[in-house]
Order: C-alpha cells, then sequence, then structure tokens
C-alpha cells in the first residue's frame, strides 16, 4: 500500500498498534507535523526517516502524550494512548538522560517493571530476576552490576534496550537507539528487533542510517512535517520519495510554519 | 586551654541541630541529582514570604500551619521557575533568580512589617536561632521537649516515609522523567511532592539555621555522599550519616573554637556550614576510590609492584646470561634500568621484605623464591611475545615493550588462554628459552 499525497482517510481498525488520525503539533505556536495521518500494521519493524528538524522524535513524543497535540487522535490497539499505555515500550534518546546517574545496569532494567510493580512497593528479588533475563536477552548480564557510567555508549543503549524488553510491550516506540553505536551493538540491535517480530510485537524506530533501511526493516516513513510517504520498504523507499523528503525545503509549509512563529512586531 | 562546657541546653541543640540536617539531606540527595541543588537555594528564599504571612495572620508560628504554607510556597516557587522559563523563554537559572529574589524581597518585607508584633528580624533570616530553640518547649507524654525537636524529628520523620515509600518513583522520575512519564508514574506529582517536602523542610530549617546557610544542609551531605558511592540507597544513608556528623561537630566547633582562635562567639549554624565545607574538602581529597588521594597512593602501589616485578625479571636475565646462580645487579645498574627514585626503593624493601632477594655486599641476589617468582614472570613475558608474534604478526623487534606491560597481568583466565594459544613452544621469538611452568603461581597479584 504505497501511498504518496493525497492521503486517503484510513478507519482505525482496533488491531492497528498505533494509529494516527489527522495530527498536528505545534512548538511555541510554530507547527512541526502537519496532518499525519497513520496505520501501522502489526508484528512489523518500521523505520521513520527523514531530516534533521523533519519531526521524527516530535511524532513518538505526540503519540504518548508528552507534547500536546493541537489536533488529532493517536489510538494504540483502538484505544487512547492513556488507556493501553501498558501496551507500549519505550526507548528514548541514549543523550535525554544523566548517565552519571548513581544506579546499575540491572537498576535500570527493573525500571522497565516499575508499572508492574505498582506504587510504593519495591523491587523483589523475582523483578531483579525479570530485570537479569532482559539484560542477558541484550548480551549484558555480566554487566549488571555496573554503575551506568562505566559503560561504554552501545553498553548504555542496551541496557535501554532491555528496561524496553521488561515492559514487555507489544508496541515499541524507540528514539534513535543506533545512534552512536559500535558495529557489534547495532548488530545485537538488529537481532533483538527482529526476535521481537517474531514474537509477533511491532517497532517503530527513529532512524538515521539510510543505507540500511532496506536491510533492516519492512516498513518505512519518510516524514518531513507531514508524512511524505508510507508503506513497505520495497514500494516507498524510492530516490524520488527521498528527494521528496529530504532535498529541497517543503517551501510553503515551512514558510507557513514561520509565519505562524513570528510575532508581531518582531 | 580549651574549656568545654557542656550544659544540658547544648545536648538539646546538638539534637536538634542533627535532626534538622538529616532531615534536609533527604530531599537535598535528590534535588542534587537532579541538578537542581540551587532551586533548593531558591526554595529556602522564596518560603520567607509563607513565613512571614504566618506570623502576620497567626500572630505566632503555628508549626503546622507553617509547613503546609511553606511547602505550598515552595510548590508554587517552582511552578513560577517553569513558568517564567517556558511562558518567558528565559533561561531556566535566570528564571529561578528572578522568582526567588522577588519572593524572598516581598518576604523581607513581610517580616518588616510582622517585626512590630512578633519577634521576627533580618539576622534570624540569615543565621536562625538555634541557640534559642530549645528554651520553647512542649510537654510530651509527661516529658519537656523543645518544640523544635518535636517538630524537627516529625519533618524527619515524615521525609522519611516520603524517600522510602516513593524511593523507586523518585529514582525513576530523577533518572528518566520521559519514561516515568510514558510508564504512567506522573514524574510532574512526585516532583512536586518533592519540591513540596523540601520546602516543608526548609521552613523548619528556617528557625535553627535561617534561609541561607540551609542550603549547607541540603546540598553538603549529599555531595559528599555522592562521592563516596556509586549507588543511590548507600549514598542516601551515608548522606544521613554526615548530616548528623556535620551537624555534631557544627555546634561542638561553635562553642570550642571561639575561646581558641580568641574572638567572642561563633553561631552554631554558621559553624556547621564550616564543618560542612571543610568535610566536604575532606572526602573529596580522602574518599576511597574517588578522592585525589587514595587514587595517588594506587597508582604509587602499582608502580612499586611493577617495578618489584621488573627486578625480579632483570635478575633473573643477568642470571640466565651469564649462566652464574650468585649473579648480582648493584643499585645503581638497577637505577638505569628500571628508572631509579622513590619506587625502586620501595620495591626493594619490599622484596626484602617477602624474601624474594638477599644482598651481597653491593649486589642483589635472587633467592629461591625470588628465583620462582621470577621464572614465572620471564615466562609470561615470553609466552606474549611468541603470542604477539605468532597470533597477531607483528614484528618481532616490536614485541618487548609490548610484552613487559602483559607481563604484569596475572589474571587467571588471560593466563591460561595465553598458555593455552602457546602450547609446545619452547623458544621465544628472538630464541630465548621460555622457561618451565613450575610450581603454584604466588606472584604477587598485580591487577592491571
Amino acid at each position: 500500500m504505497s501511498q504518496s499525497q493525497p492521503i486517503p482517510a484510513h478507519d482505525h481498525s482496533p488491531t492497528s498498534p498505533l494509529s494516527i488520525h489527522d495530527m498536528t503539533v505545534s512548538y511555541h505556536r510554530r507547527p512541526v507535523l502537519w496532518d499525519v495521518d497513520l496505520d501501522i500494521p502489526d508484528g512489523r519493524l518500521v523505520a521513520l526517516v527523514g531530516p534533521n528538524g523533519a519531526g521524527k522524535s516530535t511524532l513518538l513524543k505526540a503519540c504518548m502524550g508528552m507534547i500536546p497535540r493541537t489536533s488529532g487522535e493517536v489510538h494504540v490497539y483502538g484505544k487512547p494512548f492513556e488507556k493501553n499505555r501498558h501496551m507500549v515500550g519505550y526507548v528514548p534518546q541514549r543523550e535525554s538522560v544523566d548517565w552519571d546517574f548513581p544506579v546499575s545496569a540491572l537498576d535500570v532494567a527493573a525500571m522497565g517493571l516499575y508499572r508492574k510493580i505498582g506504587w510504593f512497593r519495591p523491587v523483589g528479588r523475582a523483578h531483579r530476576e525479570m530485570a537479569l533475563e532482559a539484560l542477558d536477552r541484550v548480551g549484558m548480564a555480566d554487566f549488571a552490576g555496573r554503575q551506568i557510567s562505566q559503560l561504554s555508549g552501545g553498553q548504555q543503549q542496551r541496557v535501554f534496550l532491555a528496561r524496553a524488553l521488561a515492559q514487555n510491550a507489544r508496541l515499541y516506540l524507540m528514539d534513535e537507539p543506533f545512534a552512536g553505536v559500535d558495529a557489534a551493538t547495532e548488530e545485537a540491535i538488529v537481532g533483538i528487533l527482529r526476535s521481537m517480530r517474531k514474537e509477533g510485537r511491532t517497532v517503530l524506530v527513529v532512524h538515521h542510517d539510510l543505507q540500511t533501511v532496506s536491510h533492516y526493516f519492512d516498513d518505512v516513513i519518510l516524514l518531513n512535517m507531514r508524512v511524505v510517504a508510507w508503506g513497505p520498504v520495497k514500494e516507498v523507499y524510492t530516490g524520488e520519495n527521498l528527494r521528496k523528503t529530504f532535498g529541497g525545503r517543503l517551501t510553503l509549509l515551512s514558510d507557513a510554519a514561520e509565519a505562524f512563529a513570528s510575532r508581531p512586531g518582531s | 586551654m580549651i574549656e568545654l562546657v557542656w550544659l544540658p541546653l547544648d545536648t538539646w541543640i546538638v539534637a536538634i541541630a542533627v535532626v534538622i540536617s538529616m532531615a534536609c539531606a533527604l530531599p537535598g540527595c535528590f534535588l542534587l541529582l537532579r541538578g537542581q541543588a540551587m532551586l533548593g537555594d531558591a526554595i529556602a528564599h522564596a518560603v520567607l514570604p509563607g513565613i512571614a504571612l504566618g506570623y502576620l495572620l497567626f500572630g505566632h508560628s503555628d508549626p503546622g500551619v507553617m509547613i503546609i504554607a511553606a511547602a505550598l510556597m515552595g510548590i508554587l516557587t517552582a511552578f513560577l521557575v517553569q513558568l517564567v522559563h517556558r511562558v518567558g523563554g528565559v533561561e531556566e537559572g535566570a528564571a529561578m533568580g528572578v522568582v526567588f529574589t522577588s519572593l524572598f524581597a516581598l518576604g523581607l518585607v513581610l517580616v518588616r512589617r510582622a517585626a512590630d508584633d512578633v519577634h521576627l528580624d533580618a539576622e534570624h533570616v540569615i543565621f536562625g536561632a538555634i541557640e534559642l530553640a530549645p528554651a520553647r518547649v512542649v510537654d510530651l507524654f509527661g516529658w519537656d521537649i523543645p518544640r523544635g525537636l518535636l517538630v524537627s524529628s516529625i519533618m524527619l520523620l515524615l521525609n522519611l516515609v516520603f524517600v522510602f515509600v516513593l524511593y523507586k518513583e523518585l529514582r525513576l522520575t530523577v533518572f528518566d522523567p520521559s519514561f516515568a512519564e510514558v510508564t504512567g508514574r506522573r514524574p510532574g506529582l512526585v516532583h512536586y511532592l518533592l519540591i513540596g517536602s523540601t520546602a516543608a523542610t526548609m521552613v523548619v530549617a528556617f528557625e535553627a539555621v535561617g534561609s541561607i546557610l540551609v542550603l549547607a544542609m541540603l546540598i553538603v551531605p549529599p555531595a559528599m555522599a555522592r562521592l563516596v558511592t556509586n549507588r543511590l540507597m548507600p549514598m542516601i544513608l551515608i548522606s544521613l550519616v554526615l548530616a548528623g556528623i556535620c551537624a555534631a561537630l557544627g555546634h561542638l566547633s561553635a562553642i570550642t573554637l571561639p575561646q581558641v582562635l580568641g574572638f567572642e562567639d561563633a553561631s552554631t549554624s554558621g559553624m556547621i556550614a564550616v564543618v560542612s565545607g571543610f568535610l566536604f574538602l575532606g572526602v573529596f581529597f580522602f574518599a576511597p576510590g574517588n578522592g585525589l588521594v587514595p587514587r595517588q597512593v594506587y597508582h604509587l602501589r602499582r608502580a612499586i609492584r611493577t617495578i618489584s616485578e621488573d627486578v625480579l625479571g632483570a635478575l633473573y636475565r643477568v642470571r640466565e646470561l651469564t649462566g652464574d646462580g650468585k649473579a648480582g645487579v648493584d643499585k645503581a645498574h638497577l637505577a638505569a634500568l628500571l628508572g631509579g627514585g622513590i619506587p625502586l626503593f620501595l620495591a626493594l624493601m619490599r622484596l626484602h621484605r617477602r624474601r624474594k632477594i638477599r644482598k651481597s655486599g653491593d649486589l642483589y641476589i635472587l633467592t629461591d623464591a625470588g628465583e620462582a617468582s621470577a621464572r614465572r614472570l620471564v615466562r609470561r613475558h615470553r609466552l606474549w611475545e611468541s603470542w604477539l608474534v605468532e597470533e597477531l604478526g607483528v614484528r618481532p623487534d616490536h614485541v618487548h615493550g609490548t610484552a613487559e606491560r602483559l607481563e604484569h597481568l596475572v589474571s587467571e583466565n588471560i593466563t591460561s588462554s595465553l598458555e593455552k594459544a602457546n602450547v609446545g613452544r619452547r623458544l621465544d621469538p628472538h630464541g630465548e628459552e621460555i622457561p618451565d611452568k613450575e610450581g603454584s603461581d604466588d606472584t604477587d597479584q598485580n591487577v592491571t
């Protein structure tokens, strides 16, 4: 289902892990995402690709209610995100936290279980074992006791992945899990993504490396303030669509965004 | 001569100071980790109008009302800072500066207004009046205890409950608020609870130590604890202990030091801050693991071990070359070979003490035990050389320096892998014999 403009209206099937309908998001009145419509199919690895400032992270965050939406709706398996929060796993950008924080790799992995553990209850032995299993899946079990600042960038990224695995969600949103990791870690992460797909999970990944998109992913979303194209990689990931996404600014749209942002007298 | 006059009053003062200090350290740990130590300062100042309003409205200070008013004031401060920061587009530090100075100034005006009715003046605002705290007592199950102690104990208890009941939520929201948000852990709520707890604690501390020095209690013990440990729970517990020590030593210094230094008197709150500062320096230099001095000591000890092993290696090679079991080397030659100075001197002392070498005239000679250690060392050296040449294809004239460093590794895993990789080799790349493995490896452990 290769699609370019115009994007037809979707019926939001309850089976779609993530269904976005006409979502617009603005920062300080400057629109950064226009009229996003997406229906992510179940059990796929999906790359979210676009130039800097295209709104990739914003799209993830707006889906999870971390950034207010100006308009539009987001449904996770047929219900608003807030109702189906437990079905969503999240891997934020690695730079978003302070890695000097005095916790161990195991402590971080266990954070994926906090929702399950519930308020006021401590992390028990069974939970620590589950966290250790998650670390084991990403090949970090030997580093469970390490303080996180003593890990390399790639290892830190794996710890984040372990935390997400511990969440045991059905839909995963990952913000640049491949950023700044070495080749071995990249391969390990791809292996984990594939095993997640085998378990029927859906993973949406903000991805930067245009070379590897068709190798790693089933579907691709090309984003530049709006969805330029999305669908199976084979059909959508074409030179022309890439040019539309990366080449030349979408002048009229960006001009409009500037106009919204500018204030009278400034 | 220091004349220590310790009155029951002093015991009460120390008790109050210790309890307040510990109560401050709890939220302090999390503020510090959030990188918001200065928000503590902002709150400490901004609660002043709340306190002054309390005096004005109720004539006297009812602790319950004051604490709640201050907690709200603190939350208002944090909220206003965010508002100025987000809406006004002002940098966060500047936003804090705007909000807390304004509120503090408002507070001072109100204090001025209240001063006609109640005893509250600028000096109190700055230094507090812990010396006066024991004067006001309340009756608790037939015991007369200072009201300040009762109030601060309740505060400490509340903070302990807060931090330990919400321990994992605090840890998550401070470490990764966005993940906390996505997983429905309400980071905003947890943060404002932290701010509320900080503000309430500030008010309790305010009476005793004033609104400026309280920052020492809020931040310095957690900062010291952070230097000592890499774990959150130990950090919290250590900061509690250090907070208590600072407070107790602070008062002790306040009543003894003025005699020594020859001035009239010192305020307990001021001395707590001074003691905290000095303790911090001490921790900075001497903290196990991270402190400057232990790090230097560690490096020196490692250097001595390495040189000791190099001495053994050198003596062994001399014996090998001359074929003379009694061949030795004098200190000047060893120094020329290995670099002299204190490390060599200490290394020779160490080898002597362990009976690895003995001295005959000016010459140092291997003992039997020394020879066994040296043999294993040289074996490792030559195994490494062989391995580097055969497995990695390094040119034979390039491997000595690398092997010289690798030979000091005695990790069992590495050594056994090295043995396996070199099975059957008798000669090293330079044609020298690799000594046999014999006996157990009792070489000094040297972890690199």
